[in-house]
């Protein structure tokens, strides 16, 4: 396994690292990231067993597709160092910092797997990072964080931690989240690097679920951090383009291809330039397209 | 390494196993109780035992309660009870992963 | 000798009974002759006895063939009423004959083999104590277990004479018209103890509900009773319901359930007046719910769903999106109770059902049968008979009459179970033939049947499929779990497993310890 920094990442499936049955069964259900949790999910007296389970399975469970996120325990716990060593002997795909405050440190963390790299000879740069925000300090240096180091692969928002830190808690309408999600998505997308929002944990409530991500879609988020796989189809759904993005994408992609045969350097559609921004998103409207089997080999929408 | 007390990790939980590792005199003597004894003992026996060397321990009695537990689940497990045991949780050797 | 499946069956056991081996499971048009009980006439009046013990002690004697129901399911008290009098009494070398037997009569039956009151038994499966007794050699004579189908077909031909049928029933009349859909302990269809009633030489009626005469719509008729036996209670209406029936939320049997969803909805199958069978347990409940949305989605109603019915079925009929319920057992109180107003609820008998030798049965006008597996090899056979252990947990059900009468079958199952391998190179017990299998759905993807290339061009197109070849799914999971000890066995076979036609599938060997 190995870090890559682009790619889709519509679910972030969180499964405790000392269930055994859950963890064998991750894979299946097609989440782009799957994380592995030795924090919040894991009682103090278990953190050395989680640690043990999570690195086998790594080495050897069948993950299928999904990139593998696992979240060590934070850099105030007497956990983390063996936490981050041992994932780093593990190859995992990226380390995720909970109560992230400053760019410091993720710079510890880069830091400190870099070490384990050198130790454990693996190849410098396999390992990502990512932050979760889940404070108001967290949330006012989301820039710098976000811009801390070049394995930095995203920023998640853990809203239950920073309703608390906030003096507050998590309602139904979400707006105890707004300047924290925005601030956040701001301080991704200027440093270029993903977004997640923070989980939604009533399965009861389908309404609020969809509520909750088709508002963080408009906004711009990447992905939502999901606690059951039964979340992962719902979020796919939101996450789909429509029949008009797809084609207009197409069309993007057609013209491209069209001007380079011509040769022609500047690029137009409809009149319009065709800048790298639209490019792009035309890339990810037909990758997320192919993801969720909504176009065919060919590219023949074959959506609902 | 030295066995300094009884460590227990695992739970009686589906696909998990339950391994408690003491101090023995005789070599490495497992006790095992499984739903999959008849088709999986030996291998399940071998994995708790090659573990066991692995981490440098040689006199352990070794008491486990299988629920389907995948190999992986069963080496984690011996390793997470022979670091308890050991009380080494706190920087366990990484070298025999 | 080996039969088509290449299952090793005894030489001396075979010629001994005069079995054949399973040869295919197309049944041809054979001329099969059927028999007729015998029949002490009356004009119909005091038939209700003063006593069970007096009805059983008139008609009973050692060496006869005694049969019960399995609609009661686990709440079922007539099993050990009668059972606790036969061995009260003393009698010897019984057959118990029953459509199926449920773990409240498990502790019972151990009873009666022990003392001699049961030496051979013919079921459609047995489970837990039951099971691991005869499986280490408990029973001398080997157990015959057959299909729902093959059960009616026995009865039919003979194979299986009944001397005395003892039927529990929720609401009868003093002259036996009696139903399942009324009364304390509803259980909807008597499909099943229909056979009974029709071809037993005796059959006697327990109830705790005895209303005036007549008592419509009459599932039992009053021209095939003897004696009516007035009990304080039948059965235990909570513990009626087959404990699977709740919807499930458990992720991986969503999962399966939705694949199975998409595998019905590509195939040629899913058009307007398609006909479907599923069976309890959450995956089959949670694929009903699936199917419901697919129907709504694309305007197409179902002619009929067949087999064990759930709720989730009888409120498809409920919403014109199932035209009619062929039913011969329901699975829960909802079901049930339904039966009692639709009249497109029809109840059928075990005959109409799956019988292989008749002029047509229901399973033959089947598109889609979804059916479940302990375990499924590589050549297709699934086993829903015996455990990794090799120990008898299971029941053949209509299993094999289902995957041989659907034009399309498919196996649902995780790909392992625990540490068990469910995708197996060959199954400890063949119970239903590969040939009648064209679909496995496991969590990790399907694998079609070569035999069916049909099927697997619709597939091939079908987006986010995961079509695999079934070795490689055997392959997954051995990786997962490991290879496991080949079980060991005596040379004792505990059990014959028939196919449909009465022909030997498997047998089943005493597992040593």
């Amino acid at each position: 396994m190995t870090y890559i920094k682009n790619r889709i990442r519509r679910t972030m499936m969180f499964v405790p690292g000392n269930n055994p049955a859950m963890i064998k069964d991750a894979g299946i259900y097609g989440a782009d990231s799957i994380m592995l949790d030795l924090e919040d999910s894991v009682s103090l007296t278990e953190k050395d067993a989680a640690r043990m389970l999570v690195y086998e399975a790594i080495k050897t469970v069948d993950f299928g597709n999904s990139e593998i996120v696992v979240r060590v325990n934070g850099q105030d716990t007497p956990f983390y160092d063996e936490d981050v060593k041992a994932m780093v002997k593990a190859g995992v795909d990226v380390i995720r910092l909970p109560k992230t405050e400053s760019a410091a440190m993720i710079q510890k963390l880069v830091k400190d797997i870099e070490h384990w790299e050198d130790e454990f000879d693996i190849e410098k740069g396999s390992i990502g990072v990512m932050a979760a925000i889940e404070s108001a300090k967290g949330v006012l240096h989301a820039p710098e964080i976000a811009e801390s180091s070049s394995l930095m692969m995203g920023l998640a928002v853990s809203g239950e931690d920073y309703t608390a830190d906030m003096h507050t808690h998590r309602f139904p309408d979400g707006r105890e989240l707004e300047f924290a999600r925005n601030m956040v998505l701001q301080a991704a997308r200027a440093a270029d690097v993903y977004a997640f929002d923070t989980v939604f944990s009533n399965m009861k409530d389908t309404e609020g679920f969809y509520r909750e991500t088709n508002y963080i879609h408009e906004l711009g988020y990447d992905g939502k951090s999901l606690v059951n796989p039964r979340q992962i189809e719902m979020v796919n759904k939101v996450f789909n383009p429509t029949k008009e993005e797809i084609e207009n994408a197409q069309n993007v992609q057609n013209t491209i291809r069209e001007a380079k045969l011509k040769g022609s350097g500047v690029i137009s559609m409809n009149g319009k330039m065709v800048d790298k921004p639209v490019v792009e998103k035309a890339n990810r409207v037909l990758e997320i397209a192919k993801a969720s089997n909504l176009i065919d080999e060919e590219g023949n929408y074959i959506g609902e | 390494m030295e066995i300094k007390k009884t460590g227990v990790a695992g739970t009686l939980e589906s696909s998990d196993i339950q391994v408690m590792i003491s101090k023995g005199s005789n070599g490495i003597e497992i006790e095992l109780d499984s739903e999959v004894k008849k088709a999986y003992g030996d291998q399940i026996e071998k994995v708790i035992t090659e573990t066991i060397k692995n981490y440098g321990l040689n006199d352990v009695k070794v008491k486990a309660v299988d629920k389907g537990a995948l190999d992986c689940v069963i080496k984690a497990r011996t390793l997470a009870a022979a670091q308890r045991a050991t009380e080494t949780s706190d920087q366990p050797d990484l070298e025999v992963l | 000798m080996e039969n088509k499946v290449k299952r090793n069956l005894p030489d001396d056991l075979m010629e001994e009974m005069d079995l054949k081996p399973f040869e295919s499971a197309n049944i041809g048009h054979p001329e099969v002759q059927r028999v007729a009980p015998k029949v002490r006439v009356t004009t119909g009046q005091n038939k209700i006895a003063d006593s069970l013990e007096e009805v059983i002690k008139e008609n009973l004697k050692d060496g006869m063939t005694i049969s019960f129901h399995h609609h009661f399911r686990n709440g079922d008290f007539a099993f050990n009423k009668v059972m606790d009098l036969i061995i009260k009494l003393g009698y010897k070398d019984l057959t118990l004959a029953p459509s199926s037997l449920t773990g409240v009569m498990n502790d019972k039956i151990i009873e009666a083999i022990k003392k001699g009151v049961i030496t051979n038994i013919t079921s459609s499966g047995m489970r837990g104590s039951l099971g691991d007794f005869v499986s280490h050699g408990g029973l001398k004579n080997p157990v015959i277990f057959r299909s729902h189908g093959n059960r009616a077909r026995s009865i039919e031909e003979g194979e299986i004479k009944i001397d005395i049928a003892f039927l529990g029933v929720p609401i009868s009349d003093p002259a036996g018209n009696a139903n399942g859909q009324e009364g304390d302990a509803v259980f909807g269809s008597l499909g099943y103890a229909l056979m009974d009633a029709q071809y037993a030489n005796k059959v006697v009626l327990l109830t705790d509900n005895v209303v005036p005469y007549p008592n419509t719509p009459a599932s039992i008729k009053q021209d095939q009773v003897d004696y009516i036996v007035k009990v304080d209670q039948i059965g235990d209406p909570d513990k009626i319901g087959s404990g699977a029936t709740r919807f499930t939320k458990d992720p991986k049997e969503l999962k399966i359930a939705q694949m199975v969803n998409q595998v019905i909805v590509n195939s040629p199958y899913f058009k307007e007046g398609f006909s479907f069978q599923t069976g309890s347990g959450g995956a089959a409940l949670a694929v009903t719910r699936y199917l419901r949305q697919a129907m709504l989605d694309k305007g197409i109603t179902a002619s009929f769903a067949v087999g064990g019915i759930t709720k989730p079925t009888t409120d498809l009929l409920e919403e014109g999106l199932v035209r009619k319920v062929m039913d011969v057992q329901d699975f829960d109180k909802g079901a049930a109770q339904s039966m009692a107003k639709n009249r497109d609820q029809q109840e059928i008998d075990a005959s109409w059902y799956a019988d292989p030798h008749n002029k047509g049965a229901v399973v033959n006008n089947l598109d889609v049968s979804i059916l479940s597996a302990l375990q499924i090899d590589t050549d297709f056979n699934v086993n829903v008979m015996t455990g990794s252990d090799g120990v008898i947990r299971g029941a053949v059900g209509g299993h094999q009459d289902s995957a041989a009468g659907a034009k399309m079958t498919i196996i649902t199952a995780p790909l392992v179970r625990g540490r068990n391998a469910t995708v197996v190179p060959s199954v400890e017990t063949v119970v239903t033939p590969g040939e009648s299998i064209d679909v496995l759905v496991t969590e990790r993807g399907i694998a079609i049947n070569p035999k069916r290339q049909d099927l697997i061009e619709s597939f091939q197109k079908v987006p986010g499929l995961k079509i695999l070849d079934i070795h490689d799914l055997q392959k997954m999971a051995e990786k997962q779990v490991g290879v496991p000890k080949p079980l060991e066995y005596t040379d004792r076979t505990v059990a014959l497993v028939e196919y449909r036609d009465g022909s030997i599938i498997d047998v089943i060997k005493q597992v040593k310890d």
